[in-house]
């Protein structure tokens, strides 16, 4: 029971919490950067604002991008219940497996990817070009960096994960842990065009690559999609957080007091990440773009690295 | 020390061995590649002091303050001189980029658990399963020295195979005997010597020490 709750508690956290995270993170940059900032709750307002106005499609698309704003915001919503971010006992339990949750992530950015090419104009294209290319590197690195957690428990399964990260805490501290954390923390600011890999703040044709892709859509189709990205971002924060900090997760066998205490902690854990995160991106600048598949690469060795430490050092 | 603790140090020390290594390949900026050269010495000592702590013996913790003093000092300090020196800051263009370099990195390492398994199944104690550590960074020091164009990269190549070489001898055979290691140590030391003047006088003589250009003879 307190199973479904969690699960129900921790999708309504996501929805709701996601554009406040990136208002929350808008606004640490602002006074980083000296300037006063919008406050954290523009982003719902902007999401409002755009719901109203009128659905507009541009002429020769086709129903391959109206579907993919809904895929995106459905994988999105289905990742959100199943990724053990308040409890380990989803309902969903048999979907929250490592292979799944990468392969809905994935749908997710492909959809999107499709619905960037069908406008036919240039932006939508060289987006979704770019898109694809650092997602070959990005899909491989997390299946990996959380495989190498997955050798130590024996199950592919991210609630037995991070089940057993919260019985055994010491197990975090090693090479194999850290290894996966850094990968994992890197292919996380990519797969949400973060800085150094996007800059979600400009719409520069020579680097854009979200931006570049959702540039046709407009109105509730942009608002689901700006949605459906603070979403990403979220669970992608919270399930670093799940896997290297485990703490409060409720496990099985939990109360109703644990899963609110859980929430507590899951909200607290992404606003700090969030914050850290929107602090990094005002002493960095993006990088060149050539230069994006060099960094994945090296996440995509330590995450390698991670998989064959948790074979030869075990 | 019960293994409950060393088990831990000696992966983290190995962890920090493996990383060191591999991350050279990702950086250009020379002085941050003799940075992680000298982090990769500090681990390799830790890692025999560790082993020296396990087993309890005083004359293998003097060796890992001797091959932390050598790897994580002089030999850094003597790399540094020579940049100073030489006044290149960047490894232009390897051979193979950096990129392509960390792909290759990830199956060396594949190749290493895969080669040094026979090694492992002799002894399978945690100091041996770390062999594929040393393997890989064995590998990956080969790969720097074929692939990078700059003396002191193809320098630092040639230190990190010795390094592994080194850790792979304490790992399996908890050290060589001290003659052994002293005469390998002076080697070593000697050769950064020579590959330093050489280093400045190739500087001196041609004006930069991008080896690919150096392939006709000159008078």
């Amino acid at each position: 029971m307190t199973g479904l709750v969690g699960a129900v508690a921790q999708v309504v956290v996501v929805a709701v919490g996601s554009p406040l995270l990136v208002g929350l993170m808008r606004k640490i940059r602002a006074r980083l950067e000296g300037r006063v900032g919008a406050g954290v709750l523009q982003t719902w307002r902007d999401l409002r604002k755009l719901c109203r106005k009128e659905a507009i499609s541009p002429h020769g698309t086709g129903w391959v991008f109206r579907m993919a704003p809904l895929v995106l915001a459905g994988t999105a919503l289905v990742v959100a219940s199943v990724v053990p971010l308040v409890t380990t006992q989803s309902p969903m339990d048999g979907v929250a497996d490592l292979f799944a949750v990468a392969a809905l992530l994935a749908l997710g950015s492909v959809a999107l990817a499709l619905g960037g090419l069908d406008t036919g104009t240039a932006f939508g294209g060289m987006g979704a070009s770019r898109e694809v290319t650092l997602l070959a590197l990005v899909e491989p690195t997390i299946l990996l960096s959380v495989f190498a957690l997955s050798v130590r428990v024996g199950s592919t399964n991210l609630g037995e994960i991070v089940t057993a990260a919260v019985h055994d805490p010491m197990a975090v501290i090693s090479p194999v842990s850290l290894l996966a954390a850094v990968a994992l923390g890197v292919v996380t600011i990519a797969e949400t065009g973060r800085i150094p890999v996007d800059n979600p703040s400009t719409h520069l044709e020579l680097t854009m690559i979200h931006e570049a892709m959702v540039l046709e859509y407009a109105g509730p189709d942009l608002a689901l999609i700006e949605w459906a990205s603070g979403m990403r971002l979220f669970v992608l924060l919270g399930l670093l957080a799940g896997l290297f900090a485990p703490w409060g997760i409720a496990t099985a066998g939990a109360g109703p007091v644990a899963v609110v205490l859980a929430l507590v902690v899951l909200v607290f854990k992404v606003a700090v990440l969030g914050a850290g995160l929107a602090a990094g991106e005002v002493f960095m600048a993006k990088l060149r773009l050539f230069r994006i598949p060099e960094l994945l690469a090296g996440s995509f060795m330590l995450a390698l690295l991670a998989v064959a430490a948790s074979y030869f050092l075990a | 020390m019960s293994d409950s603790v060393y088990m831990p140090l000696l992966d983290l020390a190995c962890g920090a061995f493996l990383l060191a290594g591999v991350l050279v390949l990702w950086r250009r900026d020379l002085a941050a590649i003799v940075r992680l050269f000298a982090l990769q010495g500090a681990a390799l000592a830790a890692l025999v002091i560790v082993l020296a702590a396990h087993e309890g013996s005083a004359g293998l913790a003097a060796a890992g303050v001797a091959v932390g003093g050598l790897r994580a000092g002089l030999l850094p300090h003597l790399m540094r001189r020579a940049l100073v020196a030489g006044g290149e800051g960047q490894e232009s263009r390897p051979l193979v980029n950096v990129a392509t370099s960390l792909l290759v990195a990830a199956v060396l390492a594949m190749v290493a658990y895969d080669a040094s398994q026979p090694l492992v199944r002799l002894t399978p104690t945690p100091a041996t399963q770390a062999v594929p550590v040393a393997l890989t960074v064995l590998l990956v020091g080969f790969f720097v020295l074929v692939t990078r164009r700059r003396a002191l990269s193809q320098v630092v190549g040639f230190l990190l195979m010795d390094n592994a070489i080194t850790a792979t001898a304490f790992l399996t055979a908890g050290g060589v005997p001290l003659v052994v290691e002293l005469g390998v140590s002076l080697d070593v030391l000697l050769a950064v010597l020579v590959l330093q003047v050489l280093t400045l006088r190739m500087r001196a003589a041609f004006g930069g020490t991008d080896l690919d250009e150096l392939r006709e003879l000159r008078d």
